[in-house]
């Protein structure tokens, strides 16, 4: 590996409104390397990625490309830097070929009509005759050559515009030099995630990158297609590009990368050789020291078991299992957190739970208090099944204004989704909905003009607290929240965790899935760890350490993480 | 008989095979242009406009009228209306991100609204001279061959041979997959180095003109320079034939001609009064079928651009 620097960032800030992205990050990347950057949810990785790609603008620092100082606004000019980025989602065209994916959008190779004509001129002034006859058959030549010139350029423009059946030769030595496996006249919608992250590579590779960035690879693939996709990153890195790989499972940035940069809170923590360093180590840097929040938690008073979830499994369209046999009990006056990587399988378990989401196998089964804990069964039920039959489920959705609220909709009509059904009049009532929207206003301090404003008027931590005061108001025994102070600021995350004890100690089974751990740890009464659609344990929330839950949110225990090492 | 009604279906394809061309260009690109109807009767207009520009411009003496430019002035005039009404919709759709529902719908009522007003203030008289330069056959009627493929002006053969090329760039050019990919998927369009924006422009402009010469036709050619208020209903029959064809214009082609049959049906067959429109509905059936058909086969390549009608934002990731 030589050492020469390929791509360097000096002290990159982003922020985003008020929250701080990135902050003074610096980050070296040699030619012919694998990098990896480690980090949790949140830590910065995927926005610090974006800038180099061209997606976001840093607000300060500099990058370096090959030394010089480069500025990137668009992912054109990452490309002219031969920079290229593989994203999360895939960006296909599904009805096209792999081949029409990757050729799109290329460009003509560059045919100036002004330089040909000099060019022309040049060499014609050099046999330039001096006299008479010659001198005019001279000129004759020499302008129909030029004339000739546009239309040369026509010709060129129309064959390179026609789509030949040797379009594809290019792009065959590319996937014949670093063993790539794809038939490139298979339509994507006929792909696998496998193959059609292939066709993201090669479309990059195709482009001429010369450094390529790969955001969370292998959160798609099978362990088979995570070994195939290694040995041809290591193919590419020693034929000499350079490889950034995002990820936050350990056991790939032990398996693959050559060093590893950690980051924490938009902070670079450190850059490592993997070598030198392992696995522990590592969980230290990316989670960190503990932070006091001084959260309250009551214990709980009289817990009872309220919503039991046995072998439930999941699986997705892509015929992934997004859960696999998570069982887990919520009792009432409890918080119970939910810990894991985002998309370890937090959405589906809380819309099994609701009724939204397809099941495979399991039951969950509610005790309703209301009828002595009588036994209910919960699987395969409708939202309004499940509220006929007296269950009062509570859903914070994790996508406020898709799921949870009415964007267009004000206040007042948005508390009526709620109850609109409820009544037998012709007419729908608009009365009580106005004043719970009023209540709302004014218990939990909602900064709004009056309750008649559209809600994406307002800001996410007042469209919040309407969605969690609503779904309070409909006084339920079960509380399922997922993510409910992403994107808050500190105040109002700190009155949505006193909402959320306030429900507990009336004695409501509350489910919090959150993506702090701090808060987790001080908020919940026991924490649920997910990871890849598996429950990798239960530890209570009193005396759980930040590390222990980050090395289970990373990788199973017993044998089954033996098994994934061992295939790496 | 059956002779002459082969002929005339072919004949009237050409308002629903221009008007079909140019919604498809348009559609191609993400863009349910539901002022199609209305484009076409601002193309009709145009074409009068410039009829009588050229005929005055001659002092409307019959004999001074060429054949070649004649036809050529109504067909600009006819392009330009309709691809002002084409960019009046793009500019609406693509730079302000109205509803293309809406506006579409609004483009049909202000088009055949401002076409059926500004008709009246067009001196239509010596049209029917203009119109035997559209009519003349390019190869007379000698044997039933000719009579039903040969016999027709020129604007019907140009409908077939754009329906063709615009055919061939959609499926064998990189301008054309540019513009599909646009209809599909802007986004990763966008991220691939195409410009959007103008694509979308130039498939809207080009599309309206387009369709604006099936207003020409149906005006100058088969009503012989003669006006009726009925090009709208032609333009909806060249929407649900866009469907109809899955968004390929050389399909269309073969559509148009099956529309066209349908609709002059009921006057050659001796159709009873009673169920003529009856029989006239055939081809709106004839397209809703064939959505249920596309919808149940579930083949990605009949199914329209998955972008169709929505809006682009680049910010909006």
């Amino acid at each position: 590996m030589d050492k020469t620097i390929a791509l360097e960032l000096r002290h990159i800030t982003k922020t985003f409104g008020e929250v701080v992205a990135n902050k003074d990050v610096n980050l070296e990347l040699y030619r012919g390397e694998i990098l990896s950057l480690l980090g949790e949810n949140g830590s910065g990785k995927t926005t610090l990625m974006n800038m180099i790609s061209g997606i976001y603008f840093p607000d300060e620092g500099h990058i370096l490309a090959d030394g010089k100082e480069v500025v990137i606004r668009s992912p054109k000019d990452a490309f002219a830097l031969k920079i290229g980025m593989i994203h999360q989602h895939f960006k296909l065209v599904d009805v096209f070929t792999a081949t029409d994916n990757i050729i799109l959008g290329e460009h003509m190779p560059p045919y100036s009509v002004k330089e040909e004509g000099e060019k022309i001129i040049a060499e014609a002034n050099g046999i330039k005759p001096v006299k008479g006859n010659e001198k005019f058959l001279w000129g004759l030549k020499l302008g129909l050559k030029l004339t000739a010139l546009p239309f040369i350029k026509l010709g060129k423009k129309i064959k390179f515009d026609y789509l030949s059946k040797s379009r594809s030769a290019r792009i065959e030595t590319i996937a014949a030099k670093y063993g790539f496996e794809i038939d490139l006249k298979k339509k994507i919608y006929d792909m696998s995630v496998s193959e059609k992250q292939t066709v993201e590579i090669i479309k990059v590779l195709y482009r001429g990158a010369e450094i390529l960035i790969l955001d969370e690879p292998t959160a798609v693939l099978t362990p088979q297609e995570i070994d195939k996709l290694f040995a041809i990153l290591r193919r590419m890195r020693d034929d000499g590009k350079s490889i950034i790989i995002i990820t936050h499972k350990l056991n790939e940035v032990m398996a693959i990368s050559d060093r590893v940069a950690v980051l924490r809170k938009g902070e670079h923590i450190a850059t490592v050789n993997t070598a030198e360093t392992n696995e522990k180590a590592l969980t230290e840097m990316m989670v960190g020291e503990k932070v006091d929040l001084n959260i309250d938690r009551a214990e709980p008073v009289d817990p009872k078991d309220r919503l039991t979830v046995t072998d439930l499994t999941v699986v997705n369209r892509d015929g992934i299992k997004a859960l696999d046999g998570v069982s887990f009990t919520a009792r009432s006056g409890e918080i119970l957190g939910i810990a894991g990587i985002a998309g370890s399988g937090q959405r589906e378990l809380l819309e099994s739970i609701a009724g939204l989401q397809k099941t495979a196998g399991g039951d969950i089964i509610y005790f309703d208090p209301a009828k002595e804990d009588a036994a209910v069964d919960l699987m395969q039920k409708t939202p309004v099944e499940i509220r006929d039959l007296g269950v009062r489920l509570s859903f914070v959705p994790e996508d406020r204004l898709g799921m949870g609220l009415v964007g267009n909709m004000d206040l007042v009509d948005n508390m009526m989704l709620r109850s609109y059904q409820k009544g037998h009049s012709l007419f729908v009532d608009r009365k009580n909905p106005k004043h719970l929207a009023e209540d709302i206003v004014g218990r939990l301090h909602v900064n709004t003009p009056g309750v008649r404003t559209p809600v994406r008027r307002l800001s996410g931590g007042n469209v919040q607290k309407v969605l969690v005061g609503r779904e309070i108001a409909a006084a339920p025994t079960v509380l399922m929240a997922a993510y409910p102070v992403r994107g808050l600021d500190i105040n109002s995350s700190y009155m949505i965790y006193r909402l959320l004890n306030e429900q507990k100690e009336k004695g409501v089974a509350v489910i919090y899935v959150g993506e702090d751990l701090d808060v987790l740890i001080e908020l919940c009464d026991r924490i649920l760890v997910l990871c890849a659609g598996k429950v990798s344990g239960i530890v209570d929330g009193r005396g759980a350490k930040k590390e222990e839950i980050g090395l289970m949110m990373t990788k199973l225990h017993g044998g089954e993480n033996g098994a994934t090492e061992e295939a790496l | 008989m059956f002779l002459t009604f082969l002929r005339n279906a072919i004949r009237f394809s050409t308002i629903f095979l221009f008007g079909s061309t140019g919604e498809t260009i348009t559609e191609k690109s993400g863009h349910l242009n539901l002022g199609t109807p209305g484009i076409m009767c601002l193309g009709a207009l145009g074409g009068c406009v410039g009829s009588r520009i050229y005929l005055n411009s001659i002092g409307s003496d019959p004999a001074l009228i060429n054949g070649f430019s004649a036809v050529m002035t109504g067909v600009i005039f006819a392009m330009i209306f309709a691809g002002l009404g084409g960019l009046l919709y793009g500019f609406l759709t693509i730079t302000l991100r109205c509803n293309q529902n809406v506006t579409g719908l609004a483009i049909t009522t202000f088009g055949a609204g401002a076409t059926n007003f500004f008709i009246t203030y067009v001196d239509r008289t010596g049209f029917n001279y203009l119109a035997a330069k559209y009519t003349a056959p390019i190869s007379p009627a000698s044997d039933w061959f000719s009579s039903i493929f040969l016999s027709h002006g020129v604007l019907v053969y140009s409908a077939i041979v754009l329906a063709l090329i615009v055919a061939f760039v959609m499926k064998k050019t990189r301008t054309g997959l540019n513009l599909t990919a646009i209809g599909e998927n802007p986004a990763t369009a966008d991220a691939a180095g195409i410009n959007v924006t103008g694509y979308k422009y130039v498939s809207c402009v080009l599309g309206g003109a387009v369709s604006g010469l099936g207003g020409l036709f149906y005006i100058m050619d088969y009503l012989y320079g003669s006006w009726e208020y009925s090009i709208d209903a032609m333009g909806w029959l060249a929407v649900a034939l866009v469907i109809f064809s899955v968004w390929k214009p050389n399909w269309g082609i073969l559509g148009s001609i099956l529309f066209g049959a349908l609709y002059i049906l009921p006057t050659y067959a001796g159709v009873n009064f009673s169920i003529q429109e009856l029989v006239k509905m055939v081809p709106y059936a004839v397209t809703i079928i064939v959505l249920v058909i596309t919808s149940i086969v579930n083949r990605r390549e009949s199914q329209p651009p998955a972008a169709l009608g929505l809006s682009y934002f680049r910010e909006e990731r």
